[in-house]
């Protein structure tokens, strides 16, 4: 696949000035929408996860009329109902020296000098607000025996600014903008589509104006038109098929907006989780993840020896390599995700790894057992255990856990400005389908963050910059039809086939594709396979796909063959932009460029920028960069030995 | 392992809707109830049948989208496990296995065994929240909360929505899921001032979807794959009483 | 339910209480069915306060009885379609039979009136004192009515076993501090109840009292 390279790209939004008054200043000079006005205004989001719940819920508390989407049969199934370990806030309640400057700097480092400056200060600013907002709804989070908020440090970060409510700190955040979502609902202000699924996003007159949805009960194809439209329809993970995502994530959403015009940015930047359950056989459905809060305590070891078949209480200590502490003595077992994750690679691709296929290494809880106690262990990690021996039937106390990294959270996403706007005028992309925040690698405990600080505070009122110039007027109704047309077609298209295989069984082949070629470590060879791969498969996907039943019912194949068809096509994005990045960066890691200790060596001088890329229907995607400039946190190397 | 399994199938809300028996062979152990499913409906959308329809989404007990009646229990027999995380080497070799949709006339079949469960977000509208608008809320340390009022609120908070109480209760009440909202809104200083006329509008929301009364048999709290505790029905009944006594 | 139960549970416990004094002769019981009758002359006249009892009771049995119809009949809305296949989790079988061990305890109460209160299927008739329609009622060649009496207080003992626990729940007076007590307190009050319900019947049968 080629491409060609565009004119460079700027954020216009971003107020120039000392940091800290940037987003004062974007509020200040933003237009306001007078409150009669906003009763006429209508605006659609799609998705109500902690981005898009947050944001449909606020909209309808500010007096605009909401329509509000999502494909579960109730806005509280959003996949942040999964997210366990916590949200990072610059609280600074412990006084060891937090601040939003610090969580700022520590975001910027962390996604390795791949986010913007701007966008990252405002949401370490923002983000007090949010535990304000959350604990005012009741939101139940973890309290000291003083009645206080309790916080953890997390991820390796050296200050403790993570609130959490036990190991479902995603599930009770979700809930708080749920009930905020039903309460607007109630009140009429935002009308609520369950078990709908975005098919095309209606572009009239160079605005985003609507989308086009199915009823995934009745089968209906519906238009429905606004006056600016919200995704927030998460990441896309599943790309790789097997990850630590609800089954039901998908990129249909942005794709399609891609594919009318919004630039995707960094589509390869893809994080993997360094402790989830590894796989135990092809029937696989999905990862489950481990709480990271494991590794304070557990130690990583995998066998000196190549292929050691003994059990674990078997191999002595001395036969043991407990390679984190030993390649990372300053960190030890507590070095960032992308690090953590590639050692274990490296460890299994030597024959060492452990359980099923070689494919594991050991979290080893023995010594902390012996230190702490099993009561303490216990106390700390027990549901988690639990967890581990429900899905895998071994006893974590008497046999160390087994874990393997897994896709877990992606970076890329739509392109946005400053004010979460894409390259769309009125389509606005905010939570982990937008860009981001996190650069080229996400912290621990930051994602609920942004999703929050989207949806609750920036996009509220940016939006409103851009609606003080509506309503827009009547939609052209030649656009909503041809949208629709195009939904329709692409559905019969994939009835008519009719073929031999299920779209389960390509979506399996183009995870384990992506995994191998593009996954946590790639190079030239192996991405220039994928790029060859890739579009054989989709050739086969959609002359031998599969989808029994018909358009007019519930039919969950056909759900599946229409995600699975636009994960072919994002693939190839990925790897195209994976192999025009040669340099390594944060959760992308290019063998070829190294360090002599094989740790990940950026390219500044190249490719300080964001890939955004811009859809073209005759084959050769548009690059377009935005240089990233850093004022305040100087450009180093990350090292964490 | 070999299974026979008896399943619902009901091809939309006016289908009458049968039991049919379909054989599984070669099921791991390791298998998840639901992949067990899955390998089901791979052959049958091959052999040209509709596959089963059910509802899943994160495959790891916490979104609530999972939900069967497994041999004449919710969720199955495994205690405190949502569908999705029930593994099959809780199985014999060469079982035989029901499977049901949640029955209640408030949870209307969609198709198989996907139900439709919105009655319980408009118990949710009636009043299950507290009232405040963003960018509205006071600085979060201004309001101490008690370590013990907080861990109870949470644990009622654990809920998931999944509606196995509703489905195991010979009453088809849905009081377990109610009230686990009412409790942990009404231990948290948050969720005072509108304690009472919350549980007054949910509850009567509740009674108007169709849910048949508490007659506390514990069925609920048995199958709930979060332990959500059967005093949380006293304390919204307690709630209840107040605000009608006013 | 919770409150009509209760009434019935405390009439239950005052009845029992009564029923024991036959232990202590049949002038102690007599005095006893008579000082109900004359309770409170000559304030009020003779059988008033009985009466308003028997009122108050009356209603409640039909009220408790109405309520438990209507939840029954909610269930059945509430799920018109069975289970193929249904197996209780919840431990303890009480709750199950509460309503049939309603209508057990119905039929059993009519039986009850008509034998002891009206003597309609008395041995010594109407026309006699309470002792003795009771001492007649439970002779040994009647065993099959002590044998319906012992099935019937047991029952109404299963009944309440649950019942009282679960009026605590239904009135919100119940948390997870409490429940164990609570439970005792349902097990013990209904273990008395059967227990002094069924002491006599069975010493008459068994010829301890003459
Ligand atoms: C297992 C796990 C643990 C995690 N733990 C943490 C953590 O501890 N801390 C942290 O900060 N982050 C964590 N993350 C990351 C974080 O949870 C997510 O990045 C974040 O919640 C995403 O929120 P969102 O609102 O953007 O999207 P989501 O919550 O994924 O919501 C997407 C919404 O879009 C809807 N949707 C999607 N496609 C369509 C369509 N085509 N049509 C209609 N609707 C659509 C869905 O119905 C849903 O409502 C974790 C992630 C995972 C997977
Ligand atoms: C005469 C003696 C009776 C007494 C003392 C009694 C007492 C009680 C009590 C205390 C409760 C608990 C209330 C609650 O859960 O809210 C209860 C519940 C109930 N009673 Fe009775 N009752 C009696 C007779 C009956 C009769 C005649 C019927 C049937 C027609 C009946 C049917 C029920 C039912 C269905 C319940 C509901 C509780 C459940 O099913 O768990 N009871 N009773
Ligand atoms: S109370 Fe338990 S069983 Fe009922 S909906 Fe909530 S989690 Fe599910
Ligand atoms: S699929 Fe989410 S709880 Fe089972």
């Amino acid at each position: 696949m080629n491409y060609v390279e565009g004119a460079p790209i700027r954020d216009t939004k971003a107020p120039a000035g000392p940091i800290e008054e940037r987003w004062e200043k974007r509020k200040f000079g933003a237009k306001l929408v007078n409150p009669a006005n906003k009763r006429k205004l209508n605006v659609i989001v799609v998705g109500t996860g902690l981005a898009g719940g947050s944001a449909a819920a606020t909209l309808g508390e500010l007096g605009y009329r909401v329509k509000s989407f999502c494909y579960q049969d109730t806005p509280r199934r959003a996949h942040s109902i999964a997210a366990q370990g916590g949200i990072n806030a610059a609280k600074n309640y412990r006084g060891d020296g937090d601040s939003i400057y610090r969580l700022f700097y520590d975001t910027v480092k962390g996604g390795d000098f791949r986010a913007r400056e701007s966008n990252v200060y405002r949401l370490a600013q923002v983000s007090v607000n949010i535990i304000d907002q959350a604990v005012a709804q009741g939101v139940p989070f973890a309290r000291e025996y003083g009645g206080l908020l309790d916080t953890r440090s997390f991820g390796g970060a050296q200050v403790s600014r993570t609130f959490y409510a036990r190991g479902q700190t995603g599930q009770q955040l979700l809930l708080g903008a749920y009930q905020a979502l039903e309460r607007q609902i109630a009140a009429g202000t935002v009308e609520m589509f369950t078990r709908h699924e975005m098919l095309d996003l209606i572009v009239a007159d160079g605005r985003a104006r609507g989308v086009i949805v199915r009823d995934m009960v009745t089968g209906e194809i519906e238009r429905h038109v606004a006056d600016a439209v919200v995704l927030a329809t998460g990441g896309y993970g599943n790309v790789f098929f097997l990850s630590t995502n609800a089954k039901g994530c998908n990129t249909t959403a942005i794709w399609r907006a891609h594919e009318r015009g919004a630039y995707f940015a960094n589509p390869c930047y893809t994080q993997i989780h360094p402790t989830c359950i590894p796989v135990s056989g092809e029937y696989q459905s999905k990862l489950t993840l481990m709480s990271e809060s494991l590794r304070n305590d557990g130690r990583v070891w995998v066998p000196l020896r190549k292929g050691d078949g003994r059990a674990p209480g078997d191999i002595p200590e001395d036969e043991r390599d407990y390679y984190l502490e030993r390649i990372y003595p300053a960190f030890g077992n507590l070095v960032p995700r992308d690090i953590a994750s590639r050692a274990a690679k490296n460890v299994c691709d030597e024959g060492r790894g452990v359980g099923p296929g070689g494919l594991g290494v050991y979290l080893d809880f023995r010594d902390a057992i012996g230190r702490l106690g099993r009561d303490a262990v216990e106390k700390k990690y027990g549901n988690l255990f639990e967890m581990y021996e429900r899905i895998t039937g071994e006893n974590p106390y008497d046999v160390p856990m087994r874990i393997y990294p897994a896709v877990h959270y992606t970076m890329g996403g739509l392109w946005v400005d400053y004010d979460l706007q894409s390259t769309i005028p009125g389509l606005f992309v905010i939570g982990e389908a937008n860009f981001s925040d996190h650069g080229a690698n996400r912290l621990g405990a930051s994602a609920l963050m942004q999703g929050l600080a989207d949806g609750y505070f920036v996009l509220p009122t940016t939006i409103g910059d851009y609606l003080a110039a509506g309503p827009f007027g009547e939609v052209d109704e030649e656009a909503v039809a041809a949208a629709e047309i195009k939904v329709r077609s692409r559905i019969d298209r994939l009835l008519a086939v009719n073929g031999t295989r299920t779209p389960d069984s390509f979506h399996r082949e183009l995870g384990k594709l992506m995994w191998e070629y593009c996954g946590m470590e790639r190079t030239e060879q192996s991405l220039r396979k994928a790029l060859e791969r890739i579009p054989e498969l989709r050739e086969e996907f959609w002359r031998d796909v599969k989808v029994s039943g018909t358009a007019e019912e519930l039919n969950q194949v056909l759900e599946k063959a229409g995600r699975v068809a636009d994960f072919f096509d994002l693939a190839e994005l990925m790897c195209l932009d994976a192999l025009v990045r040669t340099e390594s960066c944060g959760g992308h890691f290019r063998a070829e460029s190294q360090d002599a200790d094989g740790e990940a060596l950026r390219d500044d001088e190249t490719f300080a920028h964001v890939s955004a890329w811009e859809y073209s229907p005759e084959g050769e995607p548009v690059l377009h960069k935005e240089p990233l400039e850093y004022e305040y946190v100087k450009m180093t190397q990350r090292s964490y030995k | 392992m070999n299974l026979t399994l008896k399943v619902w199938r009901q091809s939309g809300p006016s289908d009458a809707g049968r039991m049919v028996t379909y054989r599984v062979e070669d099921v791991s152990p390791d298998m998840s109830f639901l992949e067990m499913l899955d390998v089901l409906n791979e052959r049958l959308i091959l052999e040209g049948d509709d596959p089963v329809a059910f509802d899943h989404d994160c495959r790891e007990g916490i979104c609530g989208m999972c939900g069967m009646v497994i041999n004449g229990v919710a969720h199955g027999e495994q205690r405190a496990t949502t569908t999705c995380q029930l593994h099959m080497r809780h199985f014999e070799d060469g079982a035989t296995i029901t499977i049901e949709p949640w029955r209640a006339a408030p949870f209307p079949v969609v198709k198989d065994l996907v139900v439709d469960r919105s009655a319980f977000d408009r118990v949710i509208q009636a009043g299950g929240f507290v009232s405040v608008p963003a960018g509205s809320a006071p600085d979060a340390h201004s309001i101490p909360v008690r370590k013990e009022d907080a861990d109870d609120a949470f644990d009622a908070a654990t809920c998931i929505g999944c509606g196995a109480c509703v489905a195991a209760c010979p009453n088809g009440s849905a009081s377990l899921f109610t009230a686990a909202k009412i409790t942990h809104l009404s231990l948290l200083p948050q969720g005072q001032p509108e304690r009472l006329s919350r549980a007054k509008a949910m509850v009567d929301q509740m009674d108007a979807e169709g849910f048949g009364g508490c007659t506390n048999t514990g069925e609920c709290t048995a199958v709930c794959p979060k332990g959500i505790p059967l005093d949380t029905i006293a304390q919204m009944n307690s709630d209840y009483l107040k605000a009608n006594a006013k | 339910m919770a409150v009509t139960g209760a009434v019935m549970v405390i009439f239950l416990l005052a009845h029992m209480l009564g029923n024991v004094k036959i232990f202590f002769g049949r002038e102690s019981f007599n005095a006893y069915a008579h000082g109900l009758r004359t309770l409170l002359e000559p304030m009020a006249p003779y059988r008033l306060l009985l009466t308003v009892l028997e009122i108050v009771l009356v209603v409640s049995v039909v009220a408790h009885m109405w309520a438990a119809i209507s939840l029954a009949r909610r269930a059945r809305k509430a799920r018109p379609v069975k289970y193929v296949a249904k197996k209780s989790q919840a431990g303890g079988y009480t709750t199950h039979i509460m309503r049939f061990g309603g209508v057990t305890i119905v039929l059993f109460v009519v039986w009850h009136l008509l034998d002891l209160t009206f003597g309609v299927v008395n041995p010594k008739g109407f026309d006699s004192t309470p002792a003795d329609r009771m001492i007649a009622g439970f002779d040994a060649s009647r065993w099959w009515v002590t044998l319906l009496y012992v099935v019937a207080v047991v029952m109404i003992g299963l009944h309440l076993r649950h019942g009282i626990w679960s009026a605590f729940q239904t009135l919100g007076l119940a948390n997870r501090a409490r429940y164990r007590a609570l439970k005792a307190v349902a097990a013990l009050v209904s273990a008395a109840l059967v227990i002094g319900f069924l002491a006599p019947p069975l010493a008459i049968t068994f010829g301890v009292i003459k």
